[in-house]
């Protein structure tokens, strides 16, 4: 079974950067990780490729600069290969802008039956995205998933709700986004990192596509941003050391507020 | 100057329109002169009253999706009245499963950029300006829709406030769902309903949260303990939920719930900006932890900097005591 996943490149959320005032982007002048988000994606094609007795794992990214320091990564954890879509022209894209470029590519991926994703990413966090993608690629969708897996060309999977979770199913090829924390990522082997650095790593710009230069970036997002502000922030209050009689500070300050 | 249409994609739960659905109806009015509502579900004409009384004055209704994951259908259904020249300036959502299932997939078929995550909306001139916190909420981020309509908007739980308009009971219409083909396939076999006691984490006047700082999974159960005998709910940050300690309905942040309890309590939580963004909004915020240096205490109205393995069980003893 051949398994895309979406993975994407982040600066790391310990040193997120800043929002270039003047660009109205998000500096990346740091390096890009791969989203802890993509990697439960990313074990999930592992596994799910393995419990069928083999196919490929494709990793489809959209990233500045060329940059593949995050796709290096899921290839060291055992990805085949990867197709990244690095252009110009990508600054400032949107959701759908992104979905646009990322189902072009998926359709280049021979005999791929599943597509996985992330519910969204840790840094844009629109979570728009995998419908989007479905939506583009006419193909069924489940989002949320915490458990998949893959019978006889149906997709099974356990979605997340507010009040538990659904069994819900659907015919292959299918996007299916997988919310984090559902299977263990593995740590990429010593083999595994040297391995990554000859897997193929296919590299395309939005011309390749066929795609329209107007359709994607700052021109093809139906929006601009107006201002970027410093939110109101909250004033620190009391902040104490515990000396033992720290519960004590708690109960006073709930019964003041008379919720005890 | 107001729009002059905006819907409101309404949601509810047993018959019982969710909150959120609410809040949206009550923003919708002040921006638009008519306020609409789309909903999938067999039982419109009882959720009509609730929504008419908050300022919808039509129902548009697939009717019973019979099992149908709500995204295609519901997006096929909308984009038929579009098409068919039923054009509102504005769609709003709220990030809920099923609002970005749906607003996701009308994105793709309409071609409509989708602005996500708001926690305001503001007229400017024909279009609207929408206010989206970034970087844990210490930076707020306006766009404008500059395309053409209708502008596709999803909305944060708890933005505004309901409050009723005093409207009648809205006229229901029904909608047929067009043939989605294979793509509107996905169907749920089964529902699976977790029990948990108490309020819920969208309802309770109080939270009490725990983090990473609870050292292993079985002292969690002093964040329930503390949230039973405060009359709470108890949540989570996200490293506890993907470590598996306790289930992703409990988790409080960008991913996962929203609160804005009178009381919030973070227990060995350090404070990352995907939790703030979720409870940055309570109205008092109380932390504890054993490093003066966690980002929590910056937002805290009275920080503790202690050890949760002591203060918690101390806490929990004063507050039995009282019972």
């Amino acid at each position: 079974m051949n398994v895309v996943v979406c993975v994407k490149q982040i600066p790391d959320p310990a040193d997120p950067g800043a929002l270039d005032p003047e660009t109205k982007t998000l500096k990346r002048d740091t390096k890009l990780i791969l989203d802890e988000s993509d990697s439960y994606g990313v074990e999930m094609a592992l596994q799910l490729v393995d419990a069928a007795g083999g196919g490929e794992v494709t990793l489809v990214s959209m990233a500045p600069n060329n940059e593949v320091g995050g796709l290096r990564t899921a290839l060291a954890m055992g990805a085949t290969k990867a197709i990244l879509i690095s252009d110009p022209v990508l600054a400032g894209s949107d959701a759908l802008g992104t979905a646009k470029v990322l189902a072009a590519a998926i359709r280049r991926v021979e005999g791929a039956e599943l597509i996985l994703t992330a519910t969204e990413s840790s840094d844009g966090y629109t979570g728009t995205v995998p419908e989007q993608i479905a939506g583009l690629l006419d193909l069924p969708s489940i989002t949320f998933a915490k458990h998949v897996e893959v019978v006889d060309g149906t997709v099974k999977v356990q979605r997340q709700t507010d009040a538990g979770y659904d069994e819900v199913e659907c015919p292959t090829p299918a996007v299916v986004s997988v919310t984090a924390g559902v299977v263990e990522p593995r740590y990429p082997s010593f083999k595994g990192i040297m391995a990554a650095k000859s897997k193929p790593v296919d590299q395309l710009t939005v011309a390749d596509l066929g795609i329209d230069a107007s359709q994607v970036g700052w021109a093809g997002a139906g929006q601009e941003i107006v201002s970027i502000q410093e939110a109101p922030s909250r004033e620190a209050g009391e902040i104490v050391e515990d000396d033992g009689e720290g519960f004590a500070k708690i109960v006073a300050y709930l019964e003041n507020l008379k919720v005890i | 100057m107001a729009l002059s249409k905006i819907w409101v994609y309404a949601e509810a739960t047993e018959g019982k329109v969710s909150n959120t659905t609410l809040e949206l109806l009550t923003k919708a009015r002040d921006l638009a002169e008519v306020v609409e509502c789309v909903y999938a579900g067999g039982d419109a004409e009882a959720v009509a009253a609730d929504l008419g009384a908050h300022g919808a004055t039509t129902v548009y209704t697939t009717g019973d999706l019979g099992g149908s994951l709500e995204g295609v259908p519901v997006a096929a259904a909308i984009a038929s009245l579009v098409e068919g020249g039923n054009v509102p300036d504005a769609i709003l959502f709220a990030t809920s499963y099923g609002g970005r299932d749906v607003a996701g997939r009308l994105s793709a078929k309409l071609d409509r950029t989708v602005i996500t995550n708001n926690v305001d909306l503001e007229l400017d001139g024909d279009s609207l300006v929408c206010t989206e916190p970034v970087f844990g909420g210490t930076t707020d981020v306006k766009t404008r829709f500059t395309g053409p309509t209708p502008y596709l908007v999803l909305v944060r739980p708890k933005s505004f406030a309901a409050e009723p308009s005093g409207g009648g009971p809205a006229a229901v219409q029904t909608v047929p769902v067009p043939d989605t083909g294979v793509a509107g396939s996905a169907r749920v076999l089964n529902r699976h309903v977790e029990e948990r006691q108490g309020p819920s984490l969208d309802d309770a006047d109080i939270v009490v949260s725990g983090g990473r700082g609870l050292g292993e999974p079985e002292k969690y159960a002093m964040i329930e303990e503390l949230a039973k005998l405060l009359g709470g709910a108890p949540g989570a940050s996200r490293a506890i939920v993907d470590a598996g300690w306790v289930p992703y309905a409990y988790q409080v942040g960008q991913t996962g719930k929203v609160v804005k309890p009178t009381v919030y309590i973070a227990a060995g939580i350090s404070g990352a900006t995907q939790h703030m963004v979720g409870m940055k909004g309570s109205k008092n915020i109380i932390a504890i932890n054993k490093d003066p240096e966690a980002p929590i205490f910056s937002v805290s109205d009275l920080g503790i900097v202690g050890d949760v393995h002591k203060v918690l069980p101390a806490l929990i003893d004063a507050l039995r005591a009282r019972a």
